[in-house]
């Protein structure tokens, strides 16, 4: 039973793809479709194989940039979790101009940070710290504060210190509200990373995958573009799977509630 | 048993959002002796013990305490759900001495007084039923060897022959280390069956009754069926449904 599950949910996508790349193939070659316009899928294949060096490399080099934001964001994002657990005059005051910065549109702050940090990979890491920052701060901001008032009343009983308080209680329990947090970070990272590729990544040695998607759609290079898109994806799957995984090791103390 | 008070409860008020919580509660507990607090759902029971516990501040009244700070059981276990069960049982020991490394002896201790096999220790609340886990909380509270214990409804999520089964193991730890116990409970019978002395409290908070349950001290389940029993608890119950 469970068999045919895995064949179903792992099969059926596959085939819908190849049957979709065959559509995509066989339009091509009736209907002559401009290269520029949309190349068929044995192009696009042809060209990545061609780069395939150029193409690693750019993936590389925006996973590096994910990768390095997203460790700040996570330091920067339990550091002002924990600050705003503690301080209720530091949380009221800072905390609505976090949900303001979280709705202003990461392309209309991109410009701002490249003028303060220069052109190059300083900005793109800011770039992708900033997109990734806010669930995680809001997560173990949620996580510190949400403990259950039957453990505060045992460490009062036990005269706990506030220290104490922390390291034992607020912290452990805030750990699912942080992978929780990290998760949704861990796929906006790529999209920060591209992102700030895209606008910040020119004139400098290494360029990743949205320096390619820019510069390919100037150059009307499709094949290349298509490439950049579906690796950029790969990576962000790539990236949110790892995170998911080591969530699910990390977490197996903390299912209290689910399993009864 | 000694006849000092323990436990000294003097003019108890406890108002709440403009509503009384609590009316002018006065009751001493000598030490050693198992007391029990019945009442309707809302009459103030569990703040009266979280006073006495020190989590809950009086609005006027005093509550005196001889000895150690007195142990808590919550009525839900109130376990660490990343921590193991003896780290669970460790928990007091390492906020009194954080230096100290290993407490393992008095871990296994309790956790052997309390019915908990040495292969649940290793588990974690997750893997425990839940009368395994309320054992890891009370546990917890006899880690300390507390003068005084404190039990808020702990066997109200509990099937009645699980219920029943741990009751007499209460009584054992009670009898053995000569502890003084306040056990609030919904159910008249358990009450009657653990106590030496039961509190009614009415539905305005202030105290119905206190009724001296005078059973042979080696409590035997079949004590529960015998005319003196059934006698107390109706006793009690009279009191409560007079107090409602």
């Amino acid at each position: 039973m469970k068999t045919k599950h895995t064949i179903s949910v792992v099969l059926y996508p596959i085939i819908f793809l190849l049957l979709f790349l065959a559509v995509w193939q066989i339009a091509d070659w009736i209907w002559k479709i401009p290269r520029i316009l949309l190349p068929s899928p044995w192009e696009i294949i042809t060209v990545s194989i061609k780069r395939i060096d150029d193409l690693l490399s750019a993936t590389l080099i925006t996973a590096q940039a994910a990768l390095v934001g997203f460790s700040l964001a996570l330091v920067m994002g339990t550091a002002l979790g924990l600050l705003f657990s503690i301080s209720k005059i530091v949380r009221r005051s800072v905390y609505p101009y976090m949900i303001f910065l979280q709705t202003v549109p990461i392309v209309a702050i991109a410009p701002l940070i490249i003028i303060w940090f220069g052109g190059g990979m300083a900005s793109i890491v800011v770039i992708v710290t900033v997109i990734s920052l806010f669930p995680i701060v809001t997560n173990v901001t949620t996580g510190l504060r949400s403990v259950d008032t039957g453990l505060l009343d045992l460490m009062t009983l036990y005269r706990a210190s506030p220290h104490q308080i922390l390291f034992k209680v607020r912290l452990p329990n805030a750990i699912p509200y942080l992978v929780t947090g990290a998760k949704i970070s861990s796929g906006l990272t790529i999209v920060g990373a591209v992102i700030g590729e895209y606008m910040a990544g020119h004139g400098i040695d290494e360029q990743g995958l949205g320096y390619y998607i820019f510069m390919s759609s100037e150059n009307f290079q499709t094949e290349v573009l298509f490439a950049s898109i579906f690796l950029s994806s790969l990576l962000g799957v790539v990236m949110v799977t790892t995170v998911a995984l080591i969530s699910h090791t990390l977490l197996a103390r903390w299912t209290f509630q689910l399993e009864r | 048993m000694t006849h000092t008070p323990a436990i000294a409860i003097d003019n108890l008020n406890m108002q709440y959002g403009g509503a009384t919580i609590l009316d002018s509660v006065s009751c001493t507990i000598p030490a050693g002796q198992w007391v029990s607090i019945v009442g309707p759902s809302g009459c103030g029971k569990s703040t009266l013990l979280r006073c006495v516990a020190g989590l809950t501040n009086p609005t006027t009244g005093m509550v005196q305490l001889e000895g150690k700070q007195p142990a808590f059981v919550f009525q839900d276990p109130t376990l660490l759900p990343w921590r193991s069960a003896a780290g669970n049982i460790q928990l007091p020991l390492e906020l009194e001495q954080p230096s100290k490394e290993s407490w393992s002896d008095r871990v296994l201790q309790v956790a052997q007084l309390v019915g908990l096999a040495d292969a649940d220790i290793d588990k974690y609340p997750r893997e425990l039923s839940g009368g395994m886990r309320m054992r890891v909380s009370i546990a917890r509270a006899l880690v300390m060897n507390p003068n005084a214990l404190l039990l808020d409804e702990p066997f109200a999520a509990l099937d009645e022959i699980l219920r029943q089964q741990l009751n007499q193991e209460l009584l054992h730890i009670w009898q053995t280390q000569q502890m003084t116990v306040l056990f609030v409970t919904h159910n008249v019978a358990e009450a009657v069956y653990l106590s030496q002395r039961v509190i009614v409290l009415n539905a305005n908070g202030t105290v119905g009754g206190d009724v001296a349950i005078d059973l042979p001290a080696d409590r035997d389940p079949a004590i529960r069926n015998t005319p003196l029993f059934l006698e107390k608890t109706a006793a009690v119950s009279r009191i409560l449904q007079e107090g409602l």
